[in-house]
């Protein structure tokens, strides 16, 4: 039985023990070796008497070294807790502050950074960690007395107050979300997966354990790649990597550098994306030069585990539409509530739901927040049924497939209209040359703001709008920016913008 | 040229000072999407096309490899 995600890895080791695992640019693991480096590293945590599902954090850049932390804090029937090394210290004290992880496991490169964030006591080295000897009986022992409802890991999400949430994700959900992906998407050992996300964002969460669950290998392509993305594609070229897990901003810049359309990447079969809207322009681009490949869009927030919705893209899309994001994932359920909490009319937009096993532990440390966004849900009151109230706005269209329109909390009422900014902001991001927008509403005047990043004049933008979007969505002022300011998590920071122009 | 590169650079990243001597992508100065707004005026200004295979971090470390660069641009029209 499957009970952990450790048992992914121990089956896999004993099938494929010489196969490549883990790449990156300074060597690879081979599943032996990624599996013996967990071990040790959960060892020697053992030794120091981590308690059971304490957090222990990883402060390490993008690099092999990541994984066999990850697995080995698990062997100890820890938590791990991926943290950016290159974020500033006053968001990583945040975090710490919030998440309290009995120790630190980092390399020589993180361990200034490391001292100065959590003292010398509890910063453990990755080169101290492997030198353990394996205490075989002793992780026996912790691993028997785990279930498959025990925490893996924290991926921490910048909150709307800007106290970082750390969402607490269980072997179960990883475990569910993995199963039906390999499932839908046909992994095997054949699989060879190219990492763009860090391991501190749940879009990393797939590359990691649809490897380990299918023997299939997994490069690590180092972030300084991506901003000339021609090298990461070139990579794929020479590796062969036939699937990938992308964040569409990847994909969006690779497009638009014209990397898609001069390196010959029809090696990927594969092409999987999740996390933001990904707009139908960049997604052609991409078919057109990976015609054979097959594209699935994916929906979910991190507190369900990566995705819960899906869509395969089956059919065309002009640059004005927007992509689908499908249909509830197997053993996922989907609803879709109105004001009242009553289920949608097709066609009629609620808040998307979420319940199953990917569901989150909640947030760690927060029961208010937990409170708010885990709830009993409220079509079946008899019995314990949790689900997650994702706060984003969706409907079915006349395919009976759910498409997103925005943000709950941009939600406004506008001239007697309840009006979602999402909506607009879609509209406009469909206009030529936009590269980022974002809509706010200005209560007080009653003025729809729309700002965006893009090449069309103020005045363009703002007469285009008028064949987008009804009268009364159409922005009353326009205003052009340099730059869209983006927070720590690479979202557009709205609450900087709000507290300037509104 | 050298003054419209600079201008544009200027435009595309304003709290960014490229006088200096440095190596703009050592220095972390320029991200993805700086790079796509970058190649998006420079071809706009020059009337130029910048192959994909050119936009590579040699030809932006600093403003005379971007000179260079569309100066081959130029050339091969």
């Amino acid at each position: 039985m499957i009970k952990s995600v450790l048992d992914y890895l121990e089956n896999s080791a004993a099938k494929y023990s010489d196969k490549p695992a883990i790449v990156d640019v300074k060597g690879t693991y081979d599943y032996e070796t990624l599996l013996n480096y967990s071990k040790r590293i959960g060892s020697y945590l053992y030794t120091l008497g981590l308690e059971s599902n304490r957090p222990v954090a990883v402060l390490l850049d993008k690099c092999k070294e990541a994984l066999p932390c990850f697995w080995g804090i698990n062997y100890a029937g820890g938590i791990y807790v991926p943290l950016d090394v290159h974020a500033p210290n006053a968001r990583l004290q945040l975090i710490i502050e919030v998440i309290k992880p009995a120790f630190v496991i980092t390399d020589e490169a993180g361990r200034e950074k490391a001292v100065e964030l959590f003292g010398e006591e509890q910063v453990l080295m990755f080169s101290a960690a492997t030198a353990c000897e394996i205490a075989e009986a002793e992780l026996e022992r912790i691993q028997r007395e785990r279930i498959d409802t025990d925490p893996a890991y924290i991926i921490c999400t910048s909150g709307s107050t800007g106290v970082p949430k750390g969402v607490v994700i269980s072997h179960r959900a990883i475990i569910d979300f993995v199963e039906e992906a390999s499932e839908v998407m046909e992994f095997s050992d054949k699989e060879i997966f190219a990492n763009q996300a860090p391991f501190y964002f749940d879009a990393s969460v797939p590359d990691l354990y649809c490897t380990i669950r299918n023997g299939a290998t997994l490069h690590i392509i180092p972030a300084e790649w991506f901003v000339f993305p021609i090298k990461a594609l070139e990579y794929i070229k020479e590796q062969q990597v036939n699937a990938i897990f992308w964040v569409p901003s990847a994909l969006i810049v690779a497009a638009n550098l014209r990397a898609v359309r001069d390196v010959d990447v029809t090696c990927l079969k594969k092409i999987m994306f999740c996390g933001e809207v990904m707009p139908v322009k960049q997604y052609n681009m991409w078919k057109k030069a990976v015609p054979e490949a097959k594209f699935v869009n994916y929906y979910g927030p991190s507190e369900t585990t990566y995705a819960s919705t899906y869509y395969v893209i089956d059919r065309e899309f002009t640059n004005d539409e927007m992509l689908p994001i499908g249909r509830a994932a197997i053993n996922t359920g989907v609803l879709i509530l109105n004001d009242e909490d009553k289920p949608c009319a097709p066609g009629e937009t609620g808040e998307l739901c979420i319940r199953g096993s990917g569901v989150a532990l909640g947030y760690y440390n927060n029961p208010e927040k937990t409170k708010e966004a885990f709830v009993q849900n409220p079509l079946s009151p008899y019995y314990h049924d949790i689900m997650y109230r994702t706060g984003d706005l969706v409907k079915r269209n006349e395919l009976d497939e759910i498409e997103y329109v925005g943000r709950k909390d941009f939600q406004i009422k506008h001239m007697g209209y309840r009006i979602e900014l999402g909506e607009i902001e879609n509209a406009a991001m469909t206009l030529e040359h936009m590269k980022r927008v974002c809509c706010l509403y200005d209560k007080k005047r009653q003025v729809i703001i729309l700002l965006y990043e893009g090449q069309l004049s103020q005045e363009l933008v703002k007469e285009s709008m008028k064949s987008k979007v009804p009268e009364y969505m159409v922005p009353g002022k326009v205003v052009q920016l340099e730059e869209m300011p983006m927070n720590a998590n690479g979202k557009i920071d709205r609450r900087l913008l709000g507290e300037k122009y509104l | 040229m050298r003054e419209k590169i600079m201008e544009i650079l200027q435009e595309v990243k304003d709290d960014v000072d490229f006088t200096e001597d440095r190596d703009f992508i050592d220095a972390g100065l320029l991200d993805s999407f700086d790079i796509v707004s970058l190649v998006d005026e420079l071809e706009a200004a020059f009337d130029i096309e910048i192959p994909g295979v050119e936009i590579i971090p040699d030809n932006f470390v600093n403003v005379d490899a971007i000179c260079e660069l569309v100066e081959s641009c130029m050339g091969g029209r």
